[in-house]
């Protein structure tokens, strides 16, 4: 047996770099993990605060709706209505965790295991975060937009500078571009897929397409739309890169706040789809390592039972009459699928065997899940390996909602029919294009009048926000320098579902 | 792995943002901490304040979907006795999202409450007041004085002598005239010790003899500290602009004024207080009442023990007078005023009243205010009462006394406001 690495609840430094060195010691060598480098910062409530109210980044440039964030997080916490976090963790190399004083020395450990090996290993490893984020350049980057908002507002005034912020953030979920960026062309790729075009063609063709009649399109009208549109790079779904391009009216300094708006919301675009995965990672491995240090002597029943409590605290799912009930917890269903992945690969079961033959029973549970953390997202992630022993441990069932209908109708629960119907279900939900609505700028009449026109369209008849809208509308107005329409469009039969009236500028940004 | 102890970082980073949220919201909280400070107690009023304010101007929108309409599709844990193809009746739509759906942002947006703290809360609430005439009355009677640094001086008392400076100054004249140093001088003694002893080199021993006593005599002659090198630290008296003040309340609290007309005077005497506490360091207040008699009380007696009587003001101003005089010397304190009355005085009184006031009490004080309160439910007719046409005549336009009339406690606030409005300042 190992020498305990503390007794009693205070902490200090000594004591979190043995532990520190214990917890690496276990992620390395029985996790497998690969870590950008650590640096753990211990912060006080206050700074806690603080780092809430800027979306978790150290560095923020200021804005009004950061200091309402933290006055209603204040008022909370105040009030003892909320807890605060026990750490936040920063995408960044070396990777930047925050730990606060108040923790005691089992919650420091608990919370090094989370976040310092946990989400670090998250961050370097997933794909997503791979392709859209640059870890060594956020901060950098961050300070950057910091002293450039604040230059800004010395020279333009604050109100002007808030303007713009406030449009930009009005759009920054429509800020991301949602494919991979181009890449230089390479002649040898070029030619190898020219030769399986080539081959294809050869393989498919078939004479009677060259009977059938071609349809109109050839009007002058159409033909000027498809080149104006082609010129714009039209449609456009990313609104912030399309105005901060193309908006006539815009200052150069004013399109350089669109363009950090946009870069910051692109560096949160993969958070946004991999909570289960990132909570569900950092809680397996946190677990593991607490348990094994226990296991091994290093850390004290009292401080283990203090982690476990936490811990469970954490994972907790209220059944959905249950009036704590808001939803699935992602720490609940990541970690119960890392969970179960682990069992499927030690312990699997007949029915595991014919679900996932590819790792059921394969003995490598980290090797396994390393691969998961690597190249999957949330969606992707539930639709591969939510198990139908996962489904019936959460009892999930599927619902539908039919606005026209005066009663929900379950759909499909965990049984033998039910489990892929449930697990498509829930991976939908956490596909990034159902969360946000569709909008594309989709023209621009810039002979005439000048007005841009967006479309939303719709899925599944579910339309925007009509209050919300009118208010975005006219940020994008201001913005763009002219009127902007808005109209809804099912996705599937192109019907107009809605239209917005024009939204003139209200204030003049120039 | 790096360990950083954040925790010694500088505080409020957030400052700057909650200054812009409350800039923003300014509109929103000032209607807020108007009606927050309308029921509240004199003790009070100034601690910081839990308010509640609309979100609208306030709101981040974003293109978001609508809670209703549309298909949708719902994935939920914990079912318990549902089979496929149940039928769950949907709970009344005017409830929105408290069915088994709840909604996933949970709390609602109408109202955003936040604490305010003292500063803020005062800072709102006493939003571009300024006080009449302030500087121009301050310099005028500014009569104290406080000693601020001024460099140096080659006089001064030894209490202020600067060591730095002297030995500076010390060290370059000794370096600049040559002083031999004390070890130079101890070397030079020692070898003449040993050639005596060892009497080898006799022209030698008396070369160095005649070096030690030129040496000797420089010492005598560049002194180690000398006159030239002293310097003092030298203060100068600079007017301090007095920053304490006196605020008189008088009141009138013969049998006419009522329990309503007296909770006007004290709302108005309430935010005086506070308007000055921002303003002067100190502030004190004096309460004199009066009925045909006046009487320097404390403030209990002043605002709810009951006496019986005639009504003469010019007591009160006496009174006032009497206590300026004694303890509030208008050099050292901006004196400040506020009476408030129904208007009743004898009438025998009222020329005396306003030779006093014009002659004896305006010249020393900042500013006088005097608000007149009436019933509730009187109505006016538009009659100007005794106390109001005797103050009509000493007041003139620019001067520094002001008379308002308070009828209900809505108007408190915007005749305090307009009495210590910024353009009526500017005008002074």
């Amino acid at each position: 047996m190992a020498e305990l690495l503390f007794d009693g609840a205070d902490w200090d430094f000594d004591k979190v770099r043995r532990t520190y060195d214990a917890v690496e010691d276990i992620a390395r060598k029985e996790c497998g993990l690969d870590i950008y480098p650590n640096q753990i910062e211990v912060i006080t409530a206050e700074q806690m605060l603080d780092a809430y109210s800027s979306i978790g980044m150290p560095l923020m440039y200021k804005h009004w709706s950061f200091g309402k964030r933290f006055a209603a997080d204040e008022t909370l916490y105040r009030k003892g209505m909320r807890g605060l976090a026990y750490e936040i963790v920063i995408n960044s190399s070396p990777c930047i965790s925050y730990i606060m004083e108040e923790n005691s020395m089992a919650m420091q450990t608990l919370v090094i295991a989370h976040a310092a090996f946990g989400h670090n290993h998250f961050f370097k490893n997933n794909a997503l975060f791979r392709q859209w984020t640059d870890a060594r350049g956020i901060l950098d980057y961050m300070e950057f937009a910091k002293s450039y908002i604040t230059h800004a507002e010395e020279r333009h005034g604050h109100q002007m500078v808030e303007r713009v912020v406030d449009a930009a953030h009005a759009l920054m979920n429509h800020g991301v571009h949602k494919y991979p960026r181009k890449r230089g062309y390479d002649l040898r790729e070029e030619q190898r897929r020219e030769q399986e075009r080539q081959a294809y063609f050869q393989q498919t063709y078939n004479d009677l397409w060259r009977t059938v009649p071609k349809g109109p399109g050839t009007v002058q009208g159409s033909k000027d739309l498809a080149e104006r549109k082609k010129r714009l790079h039209l449609p456009e779904e990313n609104l912030l890169y399309f105005l901060e391009k193309t908006a006539p009216k815009l200052a150069p300094w004013q399109r350089e706040i669109l363009r950090i708006v946009r870069n910051i919301s692109q560096y949160f675009y993969p958070q946004k789809q991999t909570k289960v995965m990132n909570e569900g990672c950092a809680t397996a491995i946190h677990y593991y390592i607490v348990t094994r240090l226990h296991e091994m002597g290093m850390i004290g029943d009292g401080a283990f039972m203090e982690i476990l409590h936490s811990h469970t605290n954490v994972v907790f799912q209220p059944e959905y009459d249950d009036p704590r009930f808001s939803g699935l917890n992602p720490y609940a269903l990541g970690f119960g699928m890392m969970q179960d992945i682990k069992r499927i690969c030690e312990a699997p079961t007949a029915e595991d065997r014919d679900w996932f033959p590819d790792f059921a029973g394969n003995g490598d549970p980290f090797g396994t899940l390393r691969a998961a953390w690597t190249d999957y997202r949330d969606e992707s992630f539930i639709q591969q390996y939510l198990s139908p022993a996962m489904i019936r441990k959460f009892r999930l069932f599927k619902l539908h909602d039919d606005a026209e209908a005066a009663n929900y109708l379950v759909d499909a629960i965990h049984n033998e029919r039910g489990y892929r119907e449930v697990r498509k279900a829930l991976a939908k939900t956490y596909d990034i294009s159902r969360m946000e609505p569709d909008i594309q700028i989709v023209d621009v009449d810039l002979a005439g009048d000048r007005r841009l026109i967006l479309h939303h369209r719709v899925t599944h008849g579910i339309l925007l926000d009509e209050d919300e809208a009118v208010l975005v509308l006219r940020h994008i107005a201001n913005l763009w320098g002219y009127e902007v329409r808005l109209i809804e469009v099912d996705a599937e039969s192109e019907m107009t579902l809605r239209e917005y009236d024009d939204v003139a500028p209200s204030i003049n940004l120039g | 792995m790096n360990f950083i102890d954040r925790r010694l970082n500088p505080k409020g980073k957030s400052l700057a943002n909650r200054q812009r949220f409350l800039r923003r919201a300014r509109q929103q909280i000032l209607k807020a901490v108007r009606e927050a400070s309308g029921d509240r107690s004199i003790t009070d009023i100034a601690g910081g304040e839990r308010i509640s304010i609309p979100m609208d101007g306030l709101k981040e929108p974003a293109f978001r979907r609508a809670v209703q309409g549309g298909m949708r599709d719902h994935v939920v844990p914990g079912n318990k006795d549902y089979v496929e193809g149940d039928l769950i009746p949907k709970p009344p739509s005017n409830e929105g999202g408290s069915g088994s759906e709840g909604s996933p942002s949970g709390e609602g947006e109408d109202d955003f409450r936040f604490i305010l703290s003292r500063d803020e809360f005062l800072d709102i609430f006493l939003d571009d007041l300024e006080l009449p005439d302030l500087i121009k009355k301050k310099v005028r009677h500014s009569e104290s004085f406080a000693l601020t640094r001024a460099g140096f001086s080659v006089s001064g008392s030894p209490a202020n002598l600067n060591l730095m400076r002297t030995m500076r100054n010390s060290l370059s004249r000794r370096i600049a005239l040559r002083r031999p140093k004390p070890h130079e001088l101890s070397e030079l003694e020692a070898e003449i010790r040993l050639l005596e002893e060892s009497g080898d080199d006799p022209e030698r021993l008396s070369e160095l003899r005649v070096e030690f006593d030129a040496k000797v005599a420089r010492t005598r002659r560049v002194p180690y500290i000398d006159p030239l090198d002293v310097r003092y630290n030298r203060f100068e008296a600079v007017p301090k602009p007095v920053t304490q003040a006196v605020m008189f309340c008088l009141m009138d609290v013969s049998g006419s004024m009522t329990e309503h007309m007296k909770d006007l005077a004290k709302r108005f005497f309430m935010l005086l207080y506070l308007f000055l506490t921002r303003r002067y360091r100190h502030v004190d207040i004096v309460f004199i009442r009066h009925t045909h008699e006046a009487r320097e009380v404390d403030e209990d007696t002043f605002f709810y023990s009951t006496e019986t009587g005639g009504t003469v003001v010019s007591t009160a101003l006496e009174e006032m007078k009497r206590v300026i005089k004694e303890r509030y010397s208008p050099g050292d304190w901006n004196i400040y005023a506020a009476q408030a009355s129904d208007g009743d005085n004898t009438s025998s009184d009222n020329s005396h009243a306003a030779s006093l006031l014009a002659d004896t009490i305006l010249p020393v004080c900042q500013y006088f205010a005097y608000i007149e309160v009436g019933a509730e439910y009187k109505d006016w007719l538009g009659r100007e009462t005794d106390l109001w046409r005797t103050y009509k005549v000493v007041a003139k336009p620019g001067g520094n006394l002001a008379m308002r009339k308070v009828r209900v406690r809505s108007q408190i606030f915007p005749v305090f406001r307009d009495l210590f409005s910024r353009e009526r300042a500017d005008h002074g």
